[in-house]
C-alpha cells in the first residue's frame, strides 16, 4: 500500500463526500417515491441521465449554463410527472412487485429513447466555474466537487423546508404514513403521488447535471447511479430522508477510500458488498418492510 | 342532511351492507349500533367515499355522493374519525391538527408552500385550534409531541380534534370507545353533545350500544349488513329485543 499522508486521506474523504452527495440525491428520490407510493422506483437513475443530457443539449443550443441547468430540471420534472400519469396512475392498485417491474420497464424505455435521440457517443458539460483546483490541508479538490457539495446542501435545505415547514410537505408525509387517513383530511393521494415523482425527478436531474462535468454524459450513465442510489437508500432504511443522505455520503466515502487504498477497479464491487452487509446487518429493519411488500403482493393475488 | 337509500356495499368480496336506508337530520346525533362485523364501519367508509358502492344512493345536503373520492367528501364538509384513530404518528400533535385544516388550503399553492406557522396563525385556524384545545386541553399541552407518543385516549382526542379542524358539518365517528377505559370513553361520548352544540351533526358508530344510545337522539341497529331496528334512542334502549341482544 502506498504511503499516504493526512492530505491524501482528506482528499479521499472529500471526493467521497462529493460523489456521495450524488448518491444521496438519487437515494432521496427513491425514498420519497417509496414512502408516498410504496413503489421502489428502479428508474430513478434515468432522471440523472436525462438531467445531464438535457443540460448538455440546452447548453449546446446556446443557453447559458445556469439557464440550461434550470430548463433541464424543469423538463425532467415534467417527464417524471408524465411517467407517473402513464405508468403508475393507471395501475395504482396493482401489486408492488408488478409496479417495481413496471419501473424497470420504464428505465429500459428511457434508456432506449435516449440512445435514439442522443446516440451512443458520450458528451461533456463544462465545469460550472473552470479554474485550477483548490488545495485544502494538502488535499486537492476540483471546483466542480465544491459545486456538487454546495448544490446538494442547497437542495437538502430546500427539501427540509418543504417537508418540515410547509403544509404541503406535512400532507406528503401524512400520505406516506397513512394514505387512507390522509385522504379523509382532503389530501389527494393521487396528487401526492404525482408530487413525489416530480420531486424525485428534480432531485435526479440536479444530481445528473452537477456530476456531468466530472464524468462523460451518455445514455447509460443512469444505470449505475440508480443502483448506487438504491444501495444508499437501503443503507438509510428505505423510508428515512436523513438516512438516505447519510447512506449516500457513507457509500461515497467507502467507495473513494477503497478506490484509493485498495484498487479503483474494486469500488463498485465494494459498494454492492456494502449492500449485502447492510441487508444482513439491518435485516430486522429492512426485512419486515420487504416482507410487508410481499404480503401486499400475495393479498393482491389472493 | 344525510339520506341513504337502498345502499349495498361489497367489501373484500363479501356483501357487507344490504339495502341500508337511513337518514340523519341537521343537528342530530344518531347512533348506529351493532355487533362486530355488522357493517358499521363499512357504512361510514362508504359515506366518506373510501369504498365503492354496488347499488343505492347516498345524498348529502341534496348532493349525490356516489362515486366521490374521500378528498372530495372532506371538502364538502364531511369529517371522519376513523376506527383505530389512525393519527399520523411521526408528525407532531399540532401538525396533525393543522392537517385537519388542509381542506381549506388544497389547491392554494402559496399557502401550501408557505411557512406552516402562517397557517397556524390564520384567524380561522386559530379559532378552530382554540375550540379543539377547549374541548381537549391536554392536546395543547402536548402540541409539540409526536402523535405516536400520546396515550390511546389522547390519540382518540387528537383524532376527533383533527376531524374538527376541517370545520365539518357532518362528523362520522367510528368506534370512539374502542380500547379506552370505560370512564374516559363515557367522558368522550359526553363531549359529543358539546360538539353538536357547536353546530355539528354527528353519526356515531359504536359497539357499546348503551353508551352510544345514551348520547344520541335516534339510533339504528345493524345486523349482518341490514338495518333491523330503528327509533328514538329511548325506544331502542327500552325495547326488549335490543336489550337482550346488545345491552345484556
Amino acid at each position: 500500500m502506498p504511503d499516504y499522508g493526512f492530505g491524501d486521506y482528506l482528499q479521499f474523504v472529500l471526493s467521497g463526500l462529493s460523489t456521495g452527495s450524488i448518491y444521496a440525491l438519487v437515494a432521496l428520490g427513491i425514498v420519497i417515491i417509496y414512502s408516498v407510493t410504496g413503489i421502489i422506483n428502479l428508474a430513478q437513475g434515468e432522471y440523472t441521465m436525462l438531467g445531464a443530457m438535457f443540460a448538455v443539449t440546452f447548453y449546446k443550443w446556446g443557453l447559458p449554463l445556469p439557464l440550461a441547468f434550470a430548463a433541464s430540471v424543469i423538463v425532467v420534472i415534467l417527464i417524471g410527472m408524465l411517467i407517473e400519469r402513464l405508468t403508475v396512475k393507471p395501475v395504482r392498485s396493482a401489486s408492488p412487485v408488478t409496479l417495481i417491474i413496471i419501473t424497470v420497464g420504464v428505465s429500459i424505455i428511457i434508456r432506449g429513447v435516449a440512445l435514439l435521440i442522443w446516440g451512443a457517443t458520450p458528451y461533456s458539460l463544462p465545469e460550472f466555474t473552470p479554474g485550477a483546483p483548490l488545495t485544502l490541508f494538502g488535499a486537492i479538490l476540483s471546483r466542480q466537487r465544491l459545486w456538487i457539495m454546495g448544490v446538494t446542501a442547497l437542495v437538502l435545505a430546500l427539501l427540509y423546508y418543504l417537508l418540515e415547514r410547509t403544509l404541503l410537505g406535512k400532507a406528503l408525509r401524512a400520505c406516506a404514513i397513512n394514505q387512507t387517513a390522509a385522504s379523509f383530511m382532503g389530501v389527494s393521494p393521487g396528487q401526492m403521488s404525482l408530487l413525489s415523482f416530480a420531486l424525485s425527478a428534480a432531485l435526479g436531474a440536479v444530481a445528473g447535471i452537477v456530476i456531468a462535468p466530472l464524468t462523460l454524459v451518455s445514455y447509460n450513465m443512469g444505470l449505475m447511479l440508480g443502483l448506487k442510489g438504491f444501495v444508499a437508500a437501503v443503507i438509510g432504511g428505505l423510508v428515512s430522508a436523513p438516512g438516505a443522505v447519510i447512506g449516500g455520503l457513507l457509500l461515497g466515502v467507502i467507495e473513494s477510500l477503497s478506490a484509493g487504498l485498495i484498487s479503483s477497479g474494486m469500488k463498485d464491487a465494494i459498494a454492492f458488498l456494502a449492500l449485502f452487509v447492510v441487508l444482513l446487518w439491518r435485516a430486522e429493519e429492512v426485512t419486515p418492510r420487504l416482507r410487508s411488500l410481499l404480503r401486499r403482493q400475495s393479498e393482491v393475488e389472493g | 342532511m344525510l339520506t341513504i337509500e337502498g345502499l349495498s356495499v361489497k367489501r373484500g368480496g363479501v356483501q357487507a351492507l344490504r339495502e341500508v336506508t337511513l337518514h340523519v337530520d341537521e343537528g342530530e346525533i344518531v347512533s348506529l349500533v351493532g355487533a362486530n362485523g355488522a357493517g358499521k364501519s363499512t357504512l361510514l367508509y362508504a359515506i366518506a367515499g373510501s369504498l365503492p358502492i354496488s347499488s343505492g344512493r347516498i345524498e348529502y345536503q341534496g348532493q349525490a355522493l356516489n362515486g366521490m373520492s374521500p378528498e372530495r367528501t372532506a371538502r364538502l364538509g364531511i369529517g371522519l374519525t376513523p376506527e383505530g384513530r389512525q393519527i399520523f404518528g411521526t408528525l407532531s400533535v399540532l401538525d396533525n391538527l393543522l392537517l385537519g385544516a388542509y381542506v381549506d388550503y388544497a389547491g392554494h399553492w402559496r399557502d401550501l408552500l408557505g411557512n406552516i406557522k402562517r397557517i397556524a396563525n390564520d384567524d380561522s385556524v386559530r379559532e378552530r385550534l382554540a375550540t379543539v384545545y377547549d374541548l381537549f386541553p391536554i392536546l395543547e399541552e402536548r402540541q409539540s409531541q409526536d402523535g405516536g407518543n400520546l396515550s390511546g385516549g389522547e390519540q382518540q382526542m387528537l383524532a376527533i380534534g383533527r376531524a374538527l379542524m376541517s370545520s365539518p358539518r357532518l362528523l362520522l365517528v367510528d368506534e370512539l370507545s374502542m380500547g379506552l377505559a370505560p370512564n374516559l370513553a363515557r367522558q368522550l361520548l359526553g363531549l359529543l353533545g358539546r360538539m353538536r352544540d357547536l353546530g355539528l351533526t354527528i353519526l356515531l358508530v359504536e359497539q357499546d350500544a348503551r353508551a352510544a344510545l345514551k348520547v344520541a337522539e335516534r339510533g339504528y341497529v345493524l345486523e349482518t349488513g341490514r338495518i333491523v331496528a330503528e327509533g328514538t334512542a329511548s325506544e331502542l334502549l327500552n325495547s326488549d329485543r335490543i336489550q337482550k341482544a346488545y345491552l345484556g
